[in-house]
């Protein structure tokens, strides 16, 4: 595909967290999305907006190296992403959370913590306490809601030692409370020099400045969002 | 920002699949019970005389333990599939072929040495010959980790569809069945009196090409499953 050559002017002060070149996804050569361009540095939260059945699901799996994308290139920090090398440097947040329910929210964080290490300032039990979790430690994870569940999935990526989160609808399920819990997350995770890509149908967008946002429309009518079936 | 070491990666991960284990225990003892149930069920459809059994004894504990090892095998990795586990494992910084032996290993503890530690009991169930008390749990102790290291590949390859159990059946069955011959092929002859080594050398050299290239193989397949 069409590599875009443009992208010298991002480029001057830090490299691209992430980049996307010519970025396009086809499943049975129907087209779910792209080509798309985009670079997000480091400090930069950006906003993926699109209908349901736009390929968002999809191309956050394609970002993190899930799924190999039809045509186009993926950089992480200047470095090719292939599917045989996938980056330790990415955190993602999906539908399914990645939870054990047999097991408390504090034992899912302690094994998170042992597969992808810990941030460093930070302990399981700090991150629960940070997404307002407190004294739910030892609570099996099937006892929690939907939207419990999901914070306990928030302080899983809030754990990773990563610069870059790929969140998919990280505001669904979550009272008001957990929105501004998820845009707090977000707004400390770009001060402190990391990015964020996160999906919304637009229902509750992040709210703290103005995140820069990448439309998705579907590439042809009728496909669905199912990129984690 | 530093990921922590593959060591404690293997360690959680393991540490994860034992708690697992332990809170669903009561289906844990399934394959067991399935076992007993089919040893259980041949002295009542071949009649009860001792010399009859004692001649297919070796073979149908065999079987049963095989069969018993296929139902357990789906839940390898259906489990961490439907609840997204499976992606953060590929998405971590370590090797997925060292994490996926490690869950390989978990599983042969906690489905196959349990049936292994009952093979005598249902062995006395058929009268099991007296020189086989012993090399049948020896035998088992080669065959069943090779079932499970062929098996988990093709889990892998089926877990992204729904209801592959048929499809798993037809996938892994060629692949049991020189285990199966030279695993019960060596308590024959060695019933019959004959020598019966050999079978064993090729159950155990088998063992430690799967060791090897099955995780990787693993890897591979799951990969696949997951895009």
């Amino acid at each position: 595909m069409t590599p875009t050559p443009d992208r010298t002017r991002a480029r001057h002060d830090h490299p691209a967290l992430l980049e996307a070149r010519g970025l396009a996804f086809a499943r049975n050569d129907e087209p779910i999305f792209g080509p798309l361009d985009f670079a997000l540095h480091p400090g930069e939260v950006v906003l993926i907006e699109g209908d349901n059945g736009s390929g968002k699901t999809t191309l956050l799996r394609v970002l993190s190296g899930l799924l190999a994308p039809t045509s186009g290139e993926i950089r992480l920090n200047d470095e090719p992403l292939t599917l045989a090398r996938l980056s330790p440097q990415v955190a993602l947040l999906s539908h399914q959370g990645g939870l054990k329910f047999e097991l408390g929210a504090i034992e899912n964080l302690r094994f998170a913590a042992g597969l992808h290490g810990v941030r460093s300032g930070i302990s399981p039990a700090t991150a629960l306490a940070g997404v307002g979790l407190d004294g739910y430690a030892d609570v099996p994870v099937r006892q929690l809601s939907a939207g419990q569940k999901k914070r306990v999935a928030l302080a899983r990526v809030l754990l990773a030692p990563v610069g870059l989160w790929l969140l998919d609808e990280p505001y669904a399920n979550l009272d008001l409370d957990g929105i501004k819990l998820v845009n707090r997350l977000l707004e400390n995770h770009a001060n402190r020099g990391g990015a964020a890509l996160i999906t919304s149908h637009g229902a509750y967008a992040y709210t703290s400045g103005t995140p820069r946002r990448i439309p998705l429309r579907p590439a042809s009518s009728a496909i669905d969002d199912r990129g984690t079936a | 920002m530093k990921p922590g070491s593959t060591t404690a990666a293997c360690a959680a991960l393991i540490r994860r699949d034992l708690t697992l284990v332990w809170r669903r225990r009561g289906d844990a003892v399934n394959p067991i019970l399935f076992a007993l149930i089919v040893v259980a069920l041949f002295p009542l459809a071949l009649g009860p005389e001792p010399e009859q059994l004692r001649r297919i004894a070796a073979g149908v504990v065999f079987v049963a333990i095989l069969l018993a090892g296929l139902l357990a095998l789906d839940t390898l990795f259906r489990g961490d599939y439907e609840d997204g586990s499976l992606e953060q494992l590929v998405l971590s910084p370590h090797p997925l072929s060292l994490l996926l032996a490690c869950k390989i290993v978990v599983h042969w503890l906690t489905t196959a040495l349990p049936l292994i530690l009952v093979a005598p009991l249902l062995g006395e169930l058929l009268h099991l010959a007296e020189p086989l008390r012993w090399l049948l749990p020896g035998a088992l102790l080669l065959a069943t980790p090779l079932l499970s290291l062929l098996g988990a590949v093709c889990v892998a390859l089926t877990v992204g569809m729904h209801r592959s159990g048929m499809l798993l059946a037809l996938l892994v069955l060629p692949l049991y069945v020189p285990v199966l011959i030279f695993g019960a092929g060596a308590c024959n002859a060695a019933q019959a009196g004959l020598p019966f080594i050999a079978p064993l050398l090729w159950l155990g050299a088998a063992l430690v090409l799967a060791l090897v290239l099955a995780p990787l193989a693993c890897a591979a397949a799951l990969r696949i499953s997951l895009s």
